[in-house]
């Protein structure tokens, strides 16, 4: 129990231990077949597959086990989804090879062959004329539980390290700690960690401590730092979470970056199929037109 | 699983580890933080396990430019060899039911890392505490019945307390005697399974209640001195004057967000 600054007093959940957990520990607690039953079967549907887009099939090794990958560029949330959609994927011919398929409590989608614009995904593409060169779009929630099982299912156990990793994602500006007031920031502003194997030059200023990132991108980027992979991560701290023009714009440093270069062949061109994207969406979610 | 920062497998034959469990208020987090950061301990490897929830961030014990921008993430070893200590720091919570899963792989690390004792820093819930407890100092200490051969002594002559034990069933007279840490996380479970596998281990833990935790971790590790001797214990007993003693890592900034808007004032 805890009195706020109002005075009520409210019941606070310790930030280290959840009370599952201590009932998790009891050892009176009851341990049916039942209860077993249904933890079992709830991770098996919980289990991610990444399946091929020819066949359908689950693939039944880590996706870059089975292509060979010297680029690995991906984009977690909307935002950096669209930044890659209107200029990567526009720029080249890509293919798709495969797609994850995951279900938790953010993301049921559960047919991922027949997508449909608002279904949340996590999609990989290769380039045509260079196929080792990688693209992964996912704007669907990756749970913690799922978090490694991904890793697993994309990279593999037995990590390659002549492989160069991208990665591109969006966070809340009120996730990120300043001496200063969040107020007085200019957001959407761009903020990168980057392993200790990546040597080369990032297009922003890094992230300062005690500032700090979770989920899919911090699991990338922890395996790539534990098994030496170059590997950078691009932050866009923005105060607009949904699909918006100007968080979007705030990617453009990194066309300039060493793994982008080659593969934008038209900014102006990305610029304008990237204003149809967000109009398109915006119609959409307007429900008085 | 450990994984080397370098090429070669350090060696961490009869090294003391420190570790915390990751309990109420985060106070033996925030005591291995003081640990390494005073001691400058250096980063060999990473305990790469899928049981901890994934966060990285830039170096938290940074003390310059030079050494900010080196990657961290959520579980990380470090070691001084002059001292024969290492330290394993834990930076996020667990999975949900994945605790006892990382308690089996951290127990078989520990045997094969051949170190010769383990000493975990933890807390719980101040009020869980019976009458008796709240009559004496908050520090407990637990030792693995190995454990207990080598040091119970040198612990009881420093007048440490050890966890009481409590009734399984509180009601009822006749009920078997269990130990209890509410809010230790997996400090118990650690314990237990240490006690079976024949690990030196020791507990550290105090009595706290969540809220800002620093002052609890500066007592625990203050605490922790009196028999590890880390570092020289203070001359003068001004309790202002060892705060000093012990480095806060410059991660510890801005514990309560970011600054105040101006306009509010």
């Amino acid at each position: 129990m805890a009195a706020t600054f109002f005075g009520e007093v409210v019941k606070v959940r310790s930030r280290a231990v959840t009370e599952d957990e201590e009932d998790e520990e009891d050892p009176w607690a009851p341990d049916n077949p039942e209860d077993r039953e249904v933890r079992r079967e709830l991770e098996r549907k919980r289990e991610v597959e990444v399946l091929q887009t020819q066949t359908n099939l689950s693939l039944e090794i880590p996706l870059l086990e089975q292509y060979p990958c010297s680029k690995f560029i991906m984009a977690v949330g909307n935002n950096a989804v669209a930044f890659l959609s209107s200029f990567v994927l526009n720029s080249e011919t890509w293919e798709e090879i495969g797609s994850t398929k995951l279900w938790n409590e953010w993301c049921r989608t559960t047919d991922t062959t027949n997508l449909s614009p608002t279904d949340a995904f996590c999609v990989f593409y290769r380039l045509k004329s260079d196929p080792t060169v990688f693209l992964c779009q996912c704007s669907c929630y990756v749970a913690e539980d799922q978090q490694y099982q991904w890793l697993e299912k994309v990279f593999g156990s037995s990590p390659k390290r002549n492989l160069q990793i991208t990665i591109l994602t969006s966070r809340h500006v009120t996730d990120y700690k300043t001496p200063e007031s969040s107020c007085n920031l200019p957001s959407p502003f761009l903020k990168a960690l980057k392993t200790q194997s990546f040597q080369d030059a990032a297009c922003c200023t890094l992230l300062e401590q005690p500032n700090i990132v979770h989920d899919l991108p911090a699991a990338v980027l922890s395996y790539c730092q534990v098994w030496k992979i170059p590997a950078i991560l691009y932050l866009c701290y923005t105060d607009i979470m949904k699909l918006d023009l100007v968080t979007i714009e705030a990617f453009k440093p990194i066309l300039g970056s060493k793994s982008l270069k080659g593969l934008v062949k038209n900014v102006s061109h990305g610029t304008e199929i990237l204003k149809k994207l967000v109009t398109t969406n915006e119609i959409q979610s307007n429900i008085y037109t | 699983m450990f994984v080397p920062c370098g090429t070669s497998e350090p060696d961490f034959t009869g090294f003391t580890l420190l570790m915390p469990a990751v309990s109420v208020g985060n106070v033996g987090q925030l005591a291995i933080d003081l640990i390494i950061s005073t001691l400058n301990m250096c980063k060999v490897g990473y305990f790469y396990t899928d049981c901890l929830v994934p966060m990285v961030g830039n170096n938290p014990y940074a003390t310059a430019e030079e050494n900010s921008t080196e990657l961290s993430i959520n579980a990380e070893v470090y070691s001084l060899p002059s001292m024969n200590l290492m330290a394993l720091q834990l930076r996020s919570i667990f999975i949900k039911y994945k605790s006892k899963l990382f308690c089996e792989k951290l127990i078989s690390w520990m045997k094969s890392s051949k170190c010769a004792r383990v000493i975990v820093l933890s807390s719980s819930h101040s009020y869980h505490c019976d009458d008796q407890q709240l009559r004496s100092i908050p520090f407990r200490y637990l030792l693995t019945p190995e454990m207990e051969k080598s040091v119970g002594e040198t612990l009881q002559k420093l007048h440490w307390k050890e966890m009481e034990k409590s009734k399984s069933f509180p009601e009822i007279r006749d009920s078997g005697l269990c130990i209890r840490i509410p809010g230790g996380g997996i400090t118990k479970v650690l314990y237990t399974e240490s006690c079976s596998k024949g690990i030196q281990m020791a507990v550290v833990l105090k009595f706290v209640s969540e809220g800002d935790n620093i002052p609890d971790a500066f007592d625990l590790v203050r605490y922790l001195n009196d028999w590890l001797q880390i570092i020289k214990p203070q001359e003068c007993s001004d309790p202002t004057t060892s705060v000093s003693q012990w480095k806060m890592p410059s991660s510890w900034r801005l514990l309560f967000g970011s600054g105040l808007p101006p306009a509010l004032f």
